[in-house]
Parts: C-alpha cells; structure tokens; sequence
C-alpha cells in the first residue's frame, strides 16, 4: 500500500480511538467538573459496560442486532446504576473530599475489576457487531461498524451538549458547577444533582464500551488504557472544560491511532504521559481550560 | 530524653527484640513471610513519611522502590557491582528520583500532585517495558545465589535474611523515630496541618516538602533494593499501579502519622491477601474493600485508634 492510502487507513482507525475516547472522557470531565471529584474507578465502568454488553448478547439468539440493540440500552442502565449505589453508599458519605475520594474510587476500582474477574472469569470474549457491511474504497474495503460507531459517538455527544444546555436538568448542572453553595441556597437539590452527574459520567464510560467491544474483545482488564488516556484527555483539555475535553479527545485519539501504526505504542504513551505531567507542573489548568482547578 | 520520648524508643526497641525472638519460633513458611512483610513495611515506613507526616499524597511510590530494585539490579546484572555497593547505588537512585519527581511534582498540590505522581510512575513502568532488552520487562530476571552475598554472608540463606530484613527496618523504624521527634519533623507536621501558617512563619516549605520525599524515596529505594536482593528477583510488577497503591493501603489500614502504623498495616494485609488467595484468584477484592471501609469508617486506621483510646503518647 502506498503511503497517502496508509496514512488514511491508519486516521481512520484514530478517527474511531478518538470518537471512543472523547464519549468516556465526557463523562470523566462531566464528574469532575461538576462534582469536583476524581473518579478513578471510571475505566471499571467502562469494562463493566464491556462485559454487560457480552452478556445481553449473549442472552438473545437470532440476529446479532437484537442482542446489540439490548446492550446498548440495558448496559449502560446497569452501570448507571451501580454508580448511583457507589455515591450514595460511599461518595456522598465522604462528603466529596477530593482526596478521600480518590482513595475510595480506587478501592471500588479493585472491587468492580476483581468481582468481575469472579463472575466472568479471566478470558477475552468477542461480541459480534450488529451488521457486517463493508465499505469498498478504491485502496481497501473498510468495515461499515467502525464508521456507526463514531457516527453514533456524534449523535451520543450531542445529546449531551442538548441535555446540558437545552433542558431544565442541564441548567441545574451548570448551576452546581459555576457555584454549588448559591445553587443550593436557590433551592437547588444539590446532592440528587451530584448522584444524577455521577450516573450519567458512568453510562457514557459503559456507552463508549459498548459500541467499541465488537471491535475490541470484553475483558475484565480492560478499563486501565482508557481510564489513563482520558485522565490524558481531561487534562490537556483542562479540568472541567467540556468542550476542552472533546477536542483533546479527537487530538488525542487520532495522533495515538497514527502514531501507533508507525511507531511503537509504548513509546507513544510513555511521551504522551510524561506530556500530561508537565503540562499539569507547567500549565494546570490545561491548553484550553480557563478556570483554575 | 524526656518522658515520652523514653517510652517511644522503649516500645520500638520492643517490637525489634520481639521480632527478632520470633525467627526462632516460627515455622518456615511464616519465616520467609515475615521477611518478605519487614522489608515491605520499610517500603510503607518511606510513604508514611511523605503521606502520614507531611500530608502529600502520592499515587507513584511504585517508582522509588522499583528505582532501588533496578538500580541494584540492573547494575549487578549489567556491570557486576557486588551486593553491598549495588545496595547503596539503589537507596541513592531511590532518593535522586525523589529528588527529581519531587522538583516537579510538588509544584502541584492536592489532586494534581496525585495524578502527576501517577503519571510519573507509569512513564516509569512503561519505560521499564520498552527497554526490555536490558530490563527484560514483564518477565524480569532472577539474581543469581552466588552473588547474593555481602561478605561472608550469604543473604539467601533464612536466617541471614530473616536479620537482613529486620535490621533495615529497625533502621527505617528508628529514622522515621528520630525526624518526628526532632525539629524538622515538627516541621512537616505543621505543614500538613496548615500549609500557609507554617509558610507564614516563615518557613520553606516546598524545601521541606522536597526533603520529606527525598527521605521517603530512600527508603523506598532501600526496601526495593533489598526486596531485589534478599529474594532474588526484579520484576516489572513491582513498578506497575498495584504497588503504589499497595503503601497507601498499607499505611492508611495502620495509621498514618503513626511510626508502628505502616508496619501492622503491612503485617494484617499480607496475611489477608496471603489468606484469601488460597480460595480465590480475585484476592484484590480483599484489598478494594479494605479501602472502601477504612475510608469511610476508620480514616485514622488501627494504631490511630490506638492512639486515639488507648494511649495517648505513642509516635
């Protein structure tokens, strides 16, 4: 393959990280932009969506769109809700301390992995995607999946920029973001707003699972590289920046794909980590964050 | 000496003596377990300095003992150092890491210093990786018997290692000891309790901060050093997340802040973890839930409570 023809292959691919990558690092931003806190345990959500989604497919014969269409619907239900239990059972008990929190979120991180590991066991397991169109360009047919999934992740994305700027539910947020005390002096139900943020964060962690797992196979050791990259992702787009966050996902995302193809992954993270170090020690508020975290 | 201090230096010289009275009782298999638990808890004795006394919570100490346990045995594998100088070479690039994280890291504070520690170790762990040529990565290589000896001591063998072991973490023990009675240590307790009153007062504080990890990143090199060394093997795993969660585990279940604290805290959790994974391979459910409840339920950990009820004066 000529060069021109492998490099497209090879953003496309980024192109497919990317759109993954920016629907869970939403929600990572969404829970620390609103709550304040540092969800650790955000990859585990991620696998736990991955590992929903095998098993309602699973559960369901016939045609592989059935049992996809289920998983996309009830895992992220699932996950929503064993979030919601994980705030009010510990989260809201710690009152959000924010480092209290983080040492809570990485217990439930080894709590979700391990329980996990128990019930599913330690094997990789394919999900079949829903439909197995191929797309013939003039160089290599691509699959038709991979382009839904970053279609969908579009579609997904701006359901939340519509619920967070078009709905009643998403004024309460921004609310409890700019200045919680006035939002709760103002009536505002602040703790229900923290459980519904913290929720939501984890059902695009499950979402962005589902749609990748016909891709990738469900594993229970699978939250730690998008839990890393979306701290990566967060960061560089600055704390609490939702917008930030979605176009250092796509940066991210399509230069990881690209550089992975041509050079080794592990030097790509090692650079990409140490990156996000310096750009914290140096620029703490990220590239395009202005708010101080 | 005065009162208290007395009592503090008699407990710990206590629990030495006691330790060193159990290598002629136990049996074999909780022998080399307590070695193996002395050793690690040297390794907690670091993170306490950082966390417990000085309030900085790192997510990356993972770096620092695996600086030492590479540091040791990179150089005995790569340039046939023998044991005792390639021991002092992993203390020293324990702390020069420390040093060097520390320069950067401690410009952040809070969440930030948490997650830039953690990005700091996994460069680290990765870069470990990627030099698989030398390092040989995941797989990690095995130091030879005949090299592990310091003098005529041959540190393999039980009993040496059994004392080995106990004389680093009377060290460690009687260090920690010795800066949280001296001035500087009162220091670094202040700034954990109200950073800008002890900078008000005037004093340095990102220099004290900076020597807090640099004494907790020798430590660290040192246990790592001589886990290499005692036990004859260098890993990967031992840079990878796990182990820096293990020391904040450890010390947070003991007692931050406390000098016995990381040491029973190391003690209970290798036991637990020994226990349970005899039943199931998902033993770091064990450790999940442990840090669950103690955050919610028991911040202080088991000698915080101790201090807390039962007496009143203990380091």
């Amino acid at each position: 393959m000529d060069f021109g023809p492998y490099l497209l292959l090879a953003s496309m691919e980024g192109a497919v990280q990317a759109a993954v990558l920016a629907l869970m690092a939403l929600g990572l931003s969404l829970v620390f932009g609103v709550m304040r806190v540092v969800n650790i345990a955000h990859g585990e959500f991620f696998m736990l969506g991955a590992v929903l989604a095998w098993w309602f497919t699973s559960l369901v014969g016939g045609h592989p769109a059935f049992g996809f269409a289920l998983a996309l619907i009830g895992a992220p239900l699932i996950v929503g809700l064993v979030a919601v239990a994980a705030d009010l059972l510990v989260l809201k008990r710690l009152d959000y301390d924010p480092e209290r929190t983080i040492v809570a979120t990485i217990g439930l991180l080894y709590i979700i992995q391990q329980l996990a590991l128990e019930f599913y066991g330690p094997d990789a397991r394919p999900v079949a995607a829903p439909f197995s169109w191929r797309i013939d360009l003039p160089w290599f047919g691509y699959s038709g999946y991979k382009l839904f999934v970053i279609a969908a992740a579009v579609v997904i994305m701006l359901g939340v920029w519509a619920l967070l700027t078009r709905t009643r539910i998403g004024l309460v947020m921004r609310a409890t973001q700019f200045d919680s005390e006035t939002a709760q002096a103002f009536g505002i139900p602040v703790g229900r707003v923290y459980t519904m943020v913290f929720g939501l964060g984890a059902m695009l962690a499950a979402l962005a699972a589902v749609l990748i797992v016909p891709i990738q196979q469900a594993h229970y050791l699978m939250g730690g590289d998008p839990l890393l990259l979306s701290f990566i992702v967060v960061i560089i787009g600055g704390l609490g920046s939702l917008r930030g966050t979605v176009v250092a996902a796509v940066l991210i995302g399509m230069s990881d794909g690209i550089i992975s193809v041509f050079f080794s992954p592990t030097l790509a993270k090692i650079l990409a980590t140490l990156l996000v170090a310096l750009v914290l020690v140096y620029r703490p508020t990220g590239l395009f964050g202005t708010r101080t975290a | 000496m005065s009162g208290a201090t007395r009592k503090g230096v008699v407990l710990h010289l206590g629990v030495v003596a006691l330790l060193a009275g159990l290598q002629f009782v136990l049996p074999a298999y909780h022998h080399g377990n307590l070695a193996r638990v002395m050793v690690l808890a040297s390794f907690a004795l670091g993170y306490n300095v950082m966390f417990g006394y000085t309030g900085l919570l790192s997510l990356g100490h993972a770096m620092f003992f695996a600086a030492g346990l590479y540091g040791m045995g990179l150089a005995m594998r790569h340039l046939g150092l023998p044991a005792l100088p390639a021991l002092a070479l992993g203390v020293l690039c324990g702390a020069a890491l420390a040093a060097l994280v520390g320069l950067l890291a401690l410009r952040t504070a809070g969440v930030a210093f948490m997650i830039v520690t953690l990005m700091f170790a996994q460069t680290g762990y990765l870069t470990i990786l990627y030099f698989g040529a030398f390092t040989r990565g995941d797989e990690g290589f095995v130091i030879p018997r005949a090299a592990r000896r310091i003098g005529a001591l041959d540190l393999s063998e039980p009993t040496t290692r059994y004392f080995a072991a106990l004389l680093l973490l009377g060290l460690c023990l009687f260090a920690t000891l010795a800066l949280v009675r001296s001035s500087t240590g009162r220091v670094l307790i202040a700034i954990r309790e109200n950073e800008d009153r002890a900078r008000m007062l005037g004093y340095d504080v990102f220099r004290y901060k900076l020597l807090a990890m640099v004494i907790s990143g020798a430590m660290a090199g040192a246990a790592g050093a001589a886990y290499g060394l005692l036990f004859g093997y260098v890993g990967a795993t031992f840079a990878s997340v796990q182990y820096s969660i293990f020391p904040l585990l450890w010390v947070l279940l003991g007692g931050a802040g406390t000098v016995l604290g990381p040491l029973v805290g190391t003690l209970f959790m290798f036991y637990l973890i020994d226990l349970s994974s005899g039943f199931t391979s998902a033993y770091m459910l064990i450790a999940g839930v442990a840090l669950v409840l103690l955050t919610l339920f028991a911040p202080r950990g088991l000698m915080g409570l101790v201090r807390a009820r039962l007496v009143p004066w203990l380091p």
